[in-house]
Protein backbone atom coordinates (compact mmCIF):
# COMPACT_ATOMS: atom_id res chain seq x y z
CA UNK A 1 0.00 0.00 0.00
CA UNK A 2 1.39 3.27 -0.57
CA UNK A 3 2.25 5.56 1.56
CA UNK A 4 0.71 8.92 1.42
CA UNK A 5 0.67 12.14 3.36
CA UNK A 6 -3.19 13.74 3.23
CA UNK A 7 -2.86 17.20 3.05
CA UNK A 8 -4.71 20.22 2.41
CA UNK A 9 -4.80 20.40 -1.12
CA UNK A 10 -4.20 16.80 -2.00
CA UNK A 11 -2.33 13.96 -1.55
CA UNK A 12 1.32 13.69 -0.73
CA UNK A 13 4.12 11.38 -1.79
CA UNK A 14 7.40 11.23 0.48
CA UNK A 15 10.82 10.78 -1.36
CA UNK A 16 13.77 9.61 0.52
CA UNK A 17 17.29 8.61 0.68
CA UNK A 18 19.67 7.22 3.11
CA UNK A 19 23.18 7.37 3.95
CA UNK A 20 24.43 4.85 6.64
CA UNK A 21 27.99 4.79 7.89
CA UNK A 22 29.02 1.37 8.88
CA UNK A 23 31.85 0.86 10.91
CA UNK A 24 34.28 -1.57 9.23
CA UNK A 25 34.78 -4.74 11.19
CA UNK A 26 38.83 -4.80 11.27
CA UNK A 27 41.10 -5.03 14.50
CA UNK A 28 43.41 -1.38 13.39
CA UNK A 29 42.10 1.74 12.07
CA UNK A 30 41.85 2.68 8.35
CA UNK A 31 45.16 4.44 8.39
CA UNK A 32 46.68 3.64 11.65
CA UNK A 33 48.04 1.24 13.76
CA UNK A 34 45.76 1.91 16.61
CA UNK A 35 42.75 -0.91 17.96
CA UNK A 36 39.46 -0.24 17.28
CA UNK A 37 37.27 -2.02 20.07
CA UNK A 38 34.94 -0.03 21.57
CA UNK A 39 34.27 0.67 25.34
CA UNK A 40 38.15 0.96 25.96
CA UNK A 41 40.03 3.98 28.39
CA UNK A 42 40.21 7.75 27.09
CA UNK A 43 42.16 8.45 24.22
CA UNK A 44 43.96 5.09 25.32
CA UNK A 45 43.62 3.89 21.04
CA UNK A 46 44.88 6.55 19.85
CA UNK A 47 48.57 7.38 17.93
CA UNK A 48 50.09 10.35 16.90
CA UNK A 49 47.91 9.94 13.47
CA UNK A 50 45.00 9.64 14.68
CA UNK A 51 46.03 12.76 17.03
CA UNK A 52 46.87 14.64 13.93
CA UNK A 53 50.19 15.44 15.35
CA UNK A 54 52.38 17.71 12.46
CA UNK A 55 54.40 15.21 10.47
CA UNK A 56 52.32 12.12 10.48
CA UNK A 57 51.56 10.33 7.53
CA UNK A 58 48.45 7.80 7.16
CA UNK A 59 49.19 4.65 5.71
CA UNK A 60 45.73 2.12 4.40
CA UNK A 61 44.96 -0.64 6.09
CA UNK A 62 44.76 -2.94 3.31
CA UNK A 63 41.86 -5.70 5.21
CA UNK A 64 39.65 -2.19 5.58
CA UNK A 65 40.52 -2.25 1.82
CA UNK A 66 38.99 -5.64 1.54
CA UNK A 67 35.82 -5.34 3.85
CA UNK A 68 34.58 -1.95 1.79
CA UNK A 69 35.32 -4.29 -1.67
CA UNK A 70 33.73 -7.61 0.26
CA UNK A 71 30.69 -5.04 0.75
CA UNK A 72 30.14 -3.36 -2.26
CA UNK A 73 30.44 -7.09 -4.15
CA UNK A 74 27.39 -7.91 -1.36
CA UNK A 75 25.37 -5.29 -2.90
CA UNK A 76 26.11 -6.12 -6.50
CA UNK A 77 28.18 -3.09 -7.05
CA UNK A 78 31.07 -2.27 -9.36
CA UNK A 79 34.14 -2.21 -8.28
CA UNK A 80 36.43 0.76 -8.89
CA UNK A 81 39.98 -0.35 -9.69
CA UNK A 82 40.86 3.16 -8.88
CA UNK A 83 39.55 5.55 -6.59
CA UNK A 84 41.03 8.35 -4.43
CA UNK A 85 40.86 9.97 -1.02
CA UNK A 86 40.08 13.63 -0.62
CA UNK A 87 40.39 15.91 2.10
CA UNK A 88 36.87 17.08 3.81
CA UNK A 89 37.21 20.33 5.57
CA UNK A 90 35.83 21.62 8.38
CA UNK A 91 36.65 22.64 12.27
CA UNK A 92 35.17 20.44 15.04
CA UNK A 93 37.06 19.80 18.62
CA UNK A 94 36.66 16.05 17.89
CA UNK A 95 38.18 16.26 14.56
CA UNK A 96 42.16 17.04 15.40
CA UNK A 97 43.05 17.11 11.51
CA UNK A 98 40.70 20.06 10.34
CA UNK A 99 39.79 17.60 7.82
CA UNK A 100 38.59 14.36 7.30
CA UNK A 101 39.96 11.82 4.78
CA UNK A 102 37.28 10.40 2.57
CA UNK A 103 36.35 9.87 -1.03
CA UNK A 104 34.61 12.35 -3.03
CA UNK A 105 34.09 12.21 -6.64
CA UNK A 106 35.91 8.69 -7.20
CA UNK A 107 34.68 6.31 -4.59
CA UNK A 108 35.88 2.69 -4.40
CA UNK A 109 32.25 1.26 -4.77
CA UNK A 110 29.96 2.34 -7.65
CA UNK A 111 26.48 1.64 -8.21
CA UNK A 112 24.91 -1.68 -6.87
CA UNK A 113 21.28 -2.44 -5.71
CA UNK A 114 19.61 -4.44 -3.03
CA UNK A 115 16.88 -5.93 -2.87
CA UNK A 116 13.59 -5.37 -0.02
CA UNK A 117 11.96 -8.17 1.78
CA UNK A 118 8.52 -6.32 2.16
CA UNK A 119 6.11 -7.27 5.05
CA UNK A 120 3.37 -8.92 2.31
CA UNK A 121 6.44 -11.06 1.09
CA UNK A 122 6.76 -9.27 -2.01
CA UNK A 123 10.36 -8.11 -3.09
CA UNK A 124 11.98 -4.12 -4.43
CA UNK A 125 14.63 -3.31 -5.76
CA UNK A 126 16.28 -0.14 -4.20
CA UNK A 127 19.29 1.41 -6.38
CA UNK A 128 23.08 2.18 -4.39
CA UNK A 129 24.44 5.29 -5.68
CA UNK A 130 28.14 4.54 -3.86
CA UNK A 131 29.53 3.64 -1.08
CA UNK A 132 32.77 5.05 -0.12
CA UNK A 133 35.45 4.73 2.41
CA UNK A 134 36.58 6.91 5.03
CA UNK A 135 37.42 7.83 8.95
CA UNK A 136 35.79 8.35 11.55
CA UNK A 137 35.24 11.48 14.14
CA UNK A 138 36.40 11.14 17.67
CA UNK A 139 33.71 11.27 20.39
CA UNK A 140 32.09 14.95 22.22
CA UNK A 141 31.10 14.11 25.54
CA UNK A 142 28.91 16.97 26.51
CA UNK A 143 27.47 15.64 29.83
CA UNK A 144 30.37 15.43 31.95
CA UNK A 145 31.62 19.15 33.03
CA UNK A 146 29.09 22.17 33.10
CA UNK A 147 31.27 24.08 31.07
CA UNK A 148 33.24 21.77 29.00
CA UNK A 149 33.13 19.61 26.44
CA UNK A 150 35.41 16.34 26.73
CA UNK A 151 37.34 14.87 23.76
CA UNK A 152 37.95 11.01 23.54
CA UNK A 153 39.85 10.81 19.84
CA UNK A 154 39.42 6.09 20.55
CA UNK A 155 36.72 6.81 17.29
CA UNK A 156 38.97 8.82 15.18
CA UNK A 157 40.67 7.11 12.30
CA UNK A 158 38.09 3.81 12.68
CA UNK A 159 37.16 3.04 9.28
CA UNK A 160 33.70 3.82 7.85
CA UNK A 161 31.98 2.78 4.81
CA UNK A 162 29.53 5.41 3.78
CA UNK A 163 26.59 3.34 1.63
CA UNK A 164 24.56 5.94 0.21
CA UNK A 165 21.08 4.65 -1.55
CA UNK A 166 19.41 6.19 -4.52
CA UNK A 167 16.25 8.35 -3.51
CA UNK A 168 13.95 5.35 -4.00
CA UNK A 169 12.44 4.89 -0.90
CA UNK A 170 8.54 6.02 -0.74
CA UNK A 171 7.63 4.90 3.07
CA UNK A 172 9.06 4.86 6.62
CA UNK A 173 8.33 1.11 6.14
CA UNK A 174 10.36 0.98 3.17
CA UNK A 175 13.15 2.93 5.12
CA UNK A 176 13.48 0.08 8.06
CA UNK A 177 13.19 -2.55 5.50
CA UNK A 178 16.22 -0.94 3.62
CA UNK A 179 18.04 -0.92 6.96
CA UNK A 180 17.17 -4.24 7.98
CA UNK A 181 17.88 -5.57 4.81
CA UNK A 182 21.75 -3.92 4.69
CA UNK A 183 22.47 -4.74 8.24
CA UNK A 184 21.51 -8.18 7.18
CA UNK A 185 23.94 -8.64 4.40
CA UNK A 186 27.20 -6.55 6.36
CA UNK A 187 26.69 -9.47 9.31
CA UNK A 188 26.37 -11.88 6.54
CA UNK A 189 29.21 -10.37 4.86
CA UNK A 190 31.14 -10.00 8.35
CA UNK A 191 32.46 -6.01 7.59
CA UNK A 192 30.09 -4.61 9.83
CA UNK A 193 28.13 -5.08 13.09
CA UNK A 194 25.18 -3.71 11.98
CA UNK A 195 24.45 -2.65 15.76
CA UNK A 196 22.96 0.71 15.75
CA UNK A 197 22.79 0.84 20.07
CA UNK A 198 26.52 1.38 20.04
CA UNK A 199 26.78 3.39 16.88
CA UNK A 200 28.67 1.01 14.59
CA UNK A 201 25.53 2.13 11.93
CA UNK A 202 24.41 5.32 11.79
CA UNK A 203 21.94 7.00 9.63
CA UNK A 204 21.39 10.65 7.65
CA UNK A 205 18.10 10.79 6.36
CA UNK A 206 17.40 12.79 3.08
CA UNK A 207 13.51 13.48 3.14
CA UNK A 208 11.39 15.76 0.48
CA UNK A 209 7.86 15.77 -0.52
CA UNK A 210 5.72 15.91 -3.87
CA UNK A 211 2.30 15.76 -5.40
CA UNK A 212 2.35 11.96 -6.59
CA UNK A 213 4.24 11.50 -9.37
CA UNK A 214 5.14 15.60 -9.44
CA UNK A 215 8.93 17.36 -9.93
CA UNK A 216 11.39 16.51 -6.77
CA UNK A 217 10.55 18.72 -4.05
CA UNK A 218 13.73 20.11 -1.81
CA UNK A 219 14.89 17.69 0.30
CA UNK A 220 16.48 18.39 3.97
CA UNK A 221 19.35 15.76 5.47
CA UNK A 222 18.29 14.98 9.16
CA UNK A 223 21.54 13.55 10.60
CA UNK A 224 22.46 10.41 13.10
CA UNK A 225 19.30 9.02 13.50
CA UNK A 226 20.36 5.69 15.87
CA UNK A 227 17.64 3.26 15.26
CA UNK A 228 15.16 1.80 12.74
CA UNK A 229 11.71 3.18 14.91
CA UNK A 230 13.44 6.91 14.84
CA UNK A 231 14.60 6.93 11.24
CA UNK A 232 10.50 6.05 10.43
CA UNK A 233 9.63 8.53 13.31
CA UNK A 234 12.02 11.56 11.78
CA UNK A 235 10.86 10.47 8.11
CA UNK A 236 7.27 10.79 9.39
CA UNK A 237 7.44 13.97 11.17
CA UNK A 238 9.88 16.09 8.36
CA UNK A 239 7.10 14.68 5.72
CA UNK A 240 4.05 15.82 7.39
CA UNK A 241 6.02 19.13 8.53
CA UNK A 242 7.33 19.78 4.81
CA UNK A 243 3.68 18.90 3.78
CA UNK A 244 1.80 21.65 6.37
CA UNK A 245 5.19 24.41 5.19
CA UNK A 246 4.45 24.16 1.68
CA UNK A 247 0.90 24.43 2.32
CA UNK A 248 1.01 27.50 4.07
CA UNK A 249 2.78 28.86 1.66
CA UNK A 250 6.40 29.02 2.89
CA UNK A 251 9.10 26.78 1.21
CA UNK A 252 11.30 24.26 2.44
CA UNK A 253 14.97 25.50 2.96
CA UNK A 254 17.91 22.37 2.21
CA UNK A 255 19.34 22.18 5.08
CA UNK A 256 20.88 19.92 7.76
CA UNK A 257 18.41 18.93 10.74
CA UNK A 258 19.19 17.02 13.94
CA UNK A 259 16.53 14.27 15.11
CA UNK A 260 15.38 15.14 18.55
CA UNK A 261 14.52 11.28 20.28
CA UNK A 262 12.74 12.91 23.58
CA UNK A 263 10.52 15.32 21.71
CA UNK A 264 10.01 13.12 18.27
CA UNK A 265 10.54 16.13 16.50
CA UNK A 266 13.98 17.16 14.02
CA UNK A 267 15.00 20.51 14.13
CA UNK A 268 17.17 22.77 12.37
CA UNK A 269 21.11 22.75 13.03
CA UNK A 270 21.68 26.32 11.90
CA UNK A 271 25.52 25.52 12.91
CA UNK A 272 26.38 23.05 9.82
CA UNK A 273 25.05 25.23 7.52
CA UNK A 274 28.07 27.46 6.50
CA UNK A 275 30.20 23.91 7.35
CA UNK A 276 28.42 22.31 4.05
CA UNK A 277 31.42 24.38 1.76
CA UNK A 278 33.77 21.34 2.70
CA UNK A 279 36.80 22.35 -0.11
CA UNK A 280 37.20 18.85 -0.98
CA UNK A 281 40.40 18.11 -2.35
CA UNK A 282 43.05 15.05 -3.10
CA UNK A 283 44.70 14.15 -0.43
CA UNK A 284 48.50 14.86 -0.61
CA UNK A 285 49.46 12.22 1.40
CA UNK A 286 47.60 9.32 -0.33
CA UNK A 287 48.38 8.18 -3.78
CA UNK A 288 45.37 6.62 -5.81
CA UNK A 289 44.41 3.23 -4.52
CA UNK A 290 44.34 0.73 -7.52
CA UNK A 291 42.73 -2.36 -7.49
CA UNK A 292 43.92 -5.54 -9.42
CA UNK A 293 41.00 -7.11 -11.01
CA UNK A 294 42.10 -10.62 -10.17
CA UNK A 295 42.36 -9.78 -6.77
CA UNK A 296 38.44 -8.50 -6.34
CA UNK A 297 37.73 -12.05 -8.31
CA UNK A 298 39.70 -13.47 -5.25
CA UNK A 299 37.91 -11.58 -2.95
CA UNK A 300 34.32 -12.63 -4.46
CA UNK A 301 35.36 -16.47 -4.33
CA UNK A 302 35.70 -15.69 -0.60
CA UNK A 303 31.66 -14.49 -0.21
CA UNK A 304 29.50 -16.75 2.07
CA UNK A 305 26.31 -17.17 0.44
CA UNK A 306 24.04 -14.11 0.33
CA UNK A 307 20.68 -13.53 1.94
CA UNK A 308 18.33 -13.76 -1.51
CA UNK A 309 20.44 -16.51 -2.41
CA UNK A 310 19.92 -18.78 0.54
CA UNK A 311 16.08 -17.36 0.39
CA UNK A 312 15.74 -19.15 -2.63
CA UNK A 313 17.71 -22.05 -2.15
CA UNK A 314 15.45 -22.54 0.61
CA UNK A 315 12.25 -21.96 -1.37
CA UNK A 316 13.54 -24.07 -4.23
CA UNK A 317 15.21 -27.45 -1.73
CA UNK A 318 13.33 -27.28 0.82
CA UNK A 319 9.78 -25.94 -0.43
CA UNK A 320 9.38 -23.30 1.95
CA UNK A 321 7.06 -19.92 1.22
CA UNK A 322 8.91 -16.69 0.60
CA UNK A 323 7.81 -15.57 4.15
CA UNK A 324 9.22 -18.41 5.92
CA UNK A 325 12.59 -18.50 4.00
CA UNK A 326 13.04 -14.95 4.78
CA UNK A 327 12.61 -15.32 8.48
CA UNK A 328 15.11 -17.83 8.63
CA UNK A 329 17.65 -15.96 6.11
CA UNK A 330 17.54 -13.08 7.64
CA UNK A 331 20.29 -13.78 10.74
CA UNK A 332 22.99 -15.70 9.43
CA UNK A 333 22.83 -18.06 12.41
CA UNK A 334 19.21 -18.42 12.10
CA UNK A 335 19.69 -19.96 8.67
CA UNK A 336 22.15 -22.34 10.00
CA UNK A 337 20.55 -23.35 12.99
CA UNK A 338 17.78 -24.50 10.60
CA UNK A 339 19.94 -26.14 8.06
CA UNK A 340 21.25 -28.39 10.91
CA UNK A 341 17.77 -29.34 12.38
CA UNK A 342 15.95 -30.06 8.61
CA UNK A 343 19.00 -31.96 7.34
CA UNK A 344 17.72 -35.62 6.98
CA UNK A 345 14.25 -34.80 8.22
CA UNK A 346 10.92 -33.09 6.73
CA UNK A 347 11.80 -29.60 5.83
CA UNK A 348 8.62 -28.13 6.45
CA UNK A 349 7.94 -29.82 9.75
CA UNK A 350 11.49 -28.60 10.95
CA UNK A 351 10.43 -24.76 9.67
CA UNK A 352 7.52 -25.02 11.70
CA UNK A 353 9.21 -26.17 14.82
CA UNK A 354 12.38 -23.95 13.95
CA UNK A 355 10.16 -20.70 13.48
CA UNK A 356 6.52 -21.36 15.02
CA UNK A 357 8.06 -22.96 18.29
CA UNK A 358 11.54 -21.76 18.99
CA UNK A 359 11.41 -18.42 17.53
CA UNK A 360 8.39 -17.65 18.69
CA UNK A 361 9.39 -18.26 22.04
CA UNK A 362 13.07 -16.73 22.30
CA UNK A 363 11.21 -13.75 20.59
CA UNK A 364 9.10 -13.31 23.95
CA UNK A 365 12.21 -14.21 26.23
CA UNK A 366 14.04 -11.48 24.26
CA UNK A 367 17.09 -14.00 23.29
CA UNK A 368 18.41 -14.81 19.88
CA UNK A 369 18.79 -17.95 18.78
CA UNK A 370 22.41 -17.93 19.51
CA UNK A 371 20.95 -18.15 23.14
CA UNK A 372 18.63 -20.51 22.10
CA UNK A 373 18.47 -23.19 25.64
CA UNK A 374 17.74 -26.00 22.54
CA UNK A 375 20.59 -26.93 20.53
CA UNK A 376 20.06 -27.96 16.48
CA UNK A 377 20.86 -31.61 17.31
CA UNK A 378 18.16 -31.79 20.36
CA UNK A 379 15.23 -30.26 18.47
CA UNK A 380 16.15 -32.60 15.50
CA UNK A 381 16.39 -35.10 18.12
CA UNK A 382 12.38 -34.19 19.18
CA UNK A 383 11.16 -34.35 15.44
CA UNK A 384 12.68 -37.48 14.97
CA UNK A 385 10.54 -38.32 17.96
CA UNK A 386 7.15 -37.34 16.29
CA UNK A 387 8.17 -38.91 12.62
CA UNK A 388 8.58 -42.04 14.33
CA UNK A 389 5.91 -42.48 16.63
CA UNK A 390 7.60 -42.64 20.16
CA UNK A 391 5.75 -39.66 20.76
CA UNK A 392 2.44 -38.05 19.05
CA UNK A 393 2.64 -34.09 18.32
CA UNK A 394 0.57 -32.92 21.17
CA UNK A 395 3.33 -34.60 23.66
CA UNK A 396 6.22 -33.10 21.67
CA UNK A 397 4.57 -29.83 22.53
CA UNK A 398 4.96 -30.30 26.24
CA UNK A 399 8.53 -31.87 25.77
CA UNK A 400 9.58 -28.68 24.04
CA UNK A 401 8.14 -26.55 27.01
CA UNK A 402 10.17 -28.85 28.86
CA UNK A 403 13.05 -28.52 26.82
CA UNK A 404 12.92 -24.63 26.64
CA UNK A 405 13.13 -24.96 30.60
CA UNK A 406 15.54 -27.30 31.29
CA UNK A 407 17.62 -27.75 28.20
CA UNK A 408 17.49 -31.50 28.34
CA UNK A 409 17.22 -33.86 25.82
CA UNK A 410 14.24 -34.67 24.47
CA UNK A 411 14.65 -38.86 24.66
CA UNK A 412 15.46 -38.13 28.46
CA UNK A 413 12.30 -36.09 29.16
CA UNK A 414 10.02 -38.89 27.20
CA UNK A 415 11.52 -41.26 29.45
CA UNK A 416 11.75 -40.00 32.26
CA UNK A 417 8.41 -38.35 32.58
CA UNK A 418 6.92 -41.94 30.82
CA UNK A 419 5.50 -39.95 27.41
CA UNK A 420 6.49 -42.74 25.17
CA UNK A 421 3.34 -43.02 23.04
CA UNK A 422 0.75 -45.70 23.45
CA UNK A 423 0.60 -48.12 20.60
CA UNK A 424 -0.12 -51.14 22.66
CA UNK A 425 -4.09 -51.84 20.98
CA UNK A 426 -4.75 -54.14 24.53
CA UNK A 427 -4.12 -50.74 26.82
CA UNK A 428 -5.91 -48.35 24.23
CA UNK A 429 -9.14 -51.11 23.90
CA UNK A 430 -9.44 -51.25 28.03
CA UNK A 431 -9.12 -47.28 27.77
CA UNK A 432 -12.09 -47.16 25.17
CA UNK A 433 -14.06 -49.99 26.80
CA UNK A 434 -13.96 -48.18 29.69
CA UNK A 435 -15.01 -44.73 28.29
CA UNK A 436 -17.87 -46.77 27.10
CA UNK A 437 -19.09 -47.88 30.32
CA UNK A 438 -18.57 -44.25 31.94
CA UNK A 439 -20.64 -42.78 29.02
CA UNK A 440 -23.28 -45.23 28.38
CA UNK A 441 -25.87 -42.18 27.51
CA UNK A 442 -23.50 -40.62 25.01
CA UNK A 443 -23.19 -43.75 23.43
CA UNK A 444 -26.47 -44.40 22.67
CA UNK A 445 -26.98 -40.75 21.26
CA UNK A 446 -24.20 -41.52 18.69
CA UNK A 447 -25.61 -44.71 17.83
CA UNK A 448 -28.99 -42.95 17.33
CA UNK A 449 -26.97 -40.29 14.93
CA UNK A 450 -25.41 -37.53 16.71
CA UNK A 451 -22.18 -37.83 14.77
CA UNK A 452 -20.66 -35.32 16.42
CA UNK A 453 -20.05 -37.11 19.67
CA UNK A 454 -17.26 -38.97 18.44
CA UNK A 455 -14.98 -35.57 19.26
CA UNK A 456 -16.13 -35.99 22.64
CA UNK A 457 -15.16 -39.67 22.73
CA UNK A 458 -11.91 -38.85 21.03
CA UNK A 459 -11.07 -36.59 24.30
CA UNK A 460 -12.46 -39.07 26.91
CA UNK A 461 -9.42 -41.57 25.91
CA UNK A 462 -7.06 -39.01 25.33
CA UNK A 463 -7.82 -37.92 28.66
CA UNK A 464 -7.55 -41.59 30.21
CA UNK A 465 -4.14 -41.92 28.70
CA UNK A 466 -2.77 -39.15 29.35
CA UNK A 467 -2.47 -37.72 25.75
CA UNK A 468 -0.17 -40.96 25.49
CA UNK A 469 -2.33 -42.68 23.17
CA UNK A 470 -1.69 -43.08 19.34
CA UNK A 471 -4.54 -40.64 17.75
CA UNK A 472 -4.31 -42.65 14.85
CA UNK A 473 -5.24 -46.21 16.79
CA UNK A 474 -7.15 -44.46 19.12
CA UNK A 475 -9.71 -43.04 16.13
CA UNK A 476 -9.55 -46.97 14.21
CA UNK A 477 -10.27 -48.36 17.43
CA UNK A 478 -13.05 -46.10 18.77
CA UNK A 479 -14.89 -46.09 15.16
CA UNK A 480 -14.96 -49.60 15.02
CA UNK A 481 -16.33 -50.05 18.86
CA UNK A 482 -19.03 -47.13 18.61
CA UNK A 483 -19.99 -48.70 15.32
CA UNK A 484 -21.16 -51.97 17.84
CA UNK B 1 38.45 33.84 -12.95
CA UNK B 2 38.95 36.44 -10.57
CA UNK B 3 38.46 36.74 -6.93
CA UNK B 4 36.19 39.88 -5.33
CA UNK B 5 36.59 41.01 -1.55
CA UNK B 6 33.91 38.89 -0.64
CA UNK B 7 34.92 35.64 -1.53
CA UNK B 8 38.42 36.14 0.06
CA UNK B 9 36.18 36.81 3.20
CA UNK B 10 34.58 34.07 3.43
CA UNK B 11 37.50 31.74 2.28
CA UNK B 12 39.58 33.49 4.98
CA UNK B 13 36.34 32.35 7.27
CA UNK B 14 36.19 28.74 6.67
CA UNK B 15 40.22 28.42 7.18
CA UNK B 16 39.42 30.26 10.34
CA UNK B 17 42.69 32.51 9.53
CA UNK B 18 41.28 36.22 10.74
CA UNK B 19 42.14 39.11 8.07
CA UNK B 20 41.21 42.69 8.97
CA UNK B 21 38.97 44.20 6.67
CA UNK B 22 41.65 46.66 5.30
CA UNK B 23 44.02 43.76 4.10
CA UNK B 24 41.54 41.90 1.94
CA UNK B 25 41.77 43.87 -1.15
CA UNK B 26 45.81 43.42 -1.09
CA UNK B 27 45.17 39.76 0.01
CA UNK B 28 42.83 39.41 -3.38
CA UNK B 29 45.24 40.82 -5.77
CA UNK B 30 47.72 38.15 -4.31
CA UNK B 31 45.40 35.40 -4.74
CA UNK B 32 44.57 36.45 -8.08
CA UNK B 33 48.07 36.64 -8.92
CA UNK B 34 48.70 33.55 -8.27
CA UNK B 35 45.45 32.18 -9.97
CA UNK B 36 46.53 33.88 -13.17
CA UNK B 37 50.14 32.01 -12.76
CA UNK B 38 47.65 29.02 -12.83
CA UNK B 39 45.38 29.58 -15.65
CA UNK B 40 48.38 30.10 -17.30
CA UNK B 41 49.34 26.39 -17.10
CA UNK B 42 46.14 25.96 -18.93
CA UNK B 43 47.52 27.05 -21.51
CA UNK B 44 49.63 23.20 -22.29
CA UNK B 45 47.94 20.78 -24.28
CA UNK B 46 47.19 18.11 -21.97
CA UNK B 47 44.82 16.09 -23.84
CA UNK B 48 45.29 12.29 -23.81
CA UNK B 49 48.22 12.74 -20.73
CA UNK B 50 47.28 10.85 -17.43
CA UNK B 51 47.38 13.18 -14.40
CA UNK B 52 50.21 12.64 -12.63
CA UNK B 53 50.30 11.50 -9.08
CA UNK B 54 53.76 11.28 -7.95
CA UNK B 55 56.89 12.60 -9.04
CA UNK B 56 58.73 9.26 -8.78
CA UNK B 57 57.07 5.74 -10.09
CA UNK B 58 55.04 4.25 -6.31
CA UNK B 59 52.42 2.83 -5.84
CA UNK B 60 50.02 3.23 -2.45
CA UNK B 61 51.50 2.08 0.69
CA UNK B 62 49.73 -0.30 2.53
CA UNK B 63 50.08 -1.86 6.03
CA UNK B 64 48.16 -4.88 7.44
CA UNK B 65 45.57 -5.12 9.67
CA UNK B 66 47.33 -5.37 12.94
CA UNK B 67 47.53 -3.08 16.13
CA UNK B 68 50.80 -1.88 16.39
CA UNK B 69 50.52 1.41 17.84
CA UNK B 70 48.11 3.49 20.78
CA UNK B 71 48.30 2.40 24.56
CA UNK B 72 49.91 5.90 25.35
CA UNK B 73 46.81 8.68 26.28
CA UNK B 74 49.45 10.39 28.86
CA UNK B 75 51.76 11.55 25.69
CA UNK B 76 48.76 11.97 23.15
CA UNK B 77 47.27 14.73 25.97
CA UNK B 78 50.76 16.08 27.23
CA UNK B 79 50.19 19.44 24.95
CA UNK B 80 46.05 19.70 25.34
CA UNK B 81 45.76 23.30 27.01
CA UNK B 82 43.42 21.78 29.57
CA UNK B 83 41.89 17.66 30.14
CA UNK B 84 40.63 15.86 32.80
CA UNK B 85 41.24 11.55 33.03
CA UNK B 86 42.98 11.56 29.25
CA UNK B 87 40.15 13.59 27.87
CA UNK B 88 40.86 16.76 25.99
CA UNK B 89 38.70 19.77 27.34
CA UNK B 90 37.21 22.32 25.00
CA UNK B 91 34.53 25.21 25.39
CA UNK B 92 31.34 23.51 25.80
CA UNK B 93 30.19 23.02 21.83
CA UNK B 94 26.66 21.50 21.91
CA UNK B 95 23.67 21.78 19.09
Amino acid sequence: MAYRIQGETGEWEVVVGLEVHAQVISNAKLFSGAATAFGAAPNSQVSYVDAAFPGMLPVINEFCVEQAVKTGLGLKARINLRSIFDRKNYFYADLPAGYQISQYKDPIVGEGTIVLDLSDGGTREVGIERLHLEMDAGKSLHDQHPSKTYVDLNRAGVALMEIVSKPDLRSPEEAAAYLRKLRTILRYLGTCDGNMEEGSMRCDVNVSVRKVGGRLGTRTETKNVNSIRYVQQAIEYEADRQVKLIEEGGQVVQETRLWDPNKGITRSMRSKEEAHDYRYFPDPDLLPLVLEQSWVDRVKQTLPELPDDKKARFMADYGLSAYDAGVLVAERARADFYEAVAKGRDAKMAANYVIGDLLGALNKTGKDIGESPISAADLGGLIDLVTDGTISGRIAKDVFAEMLETGEKPSVIVEKKGLRQVTDTGAIDKAIDDVMAANADKVAEYRSGKDKLFGFFVGQVMRATQGKANPALVNDILARKLKG
Amino acid sequence: MSLDKATVAKVAHLARIRVPEGELDHLAGQLNGLLGWVEQLREVDTDGVEPMTSVVAQTLRRRADAVADGGYPDRVVANAPDGAEHFFAVPKVVE
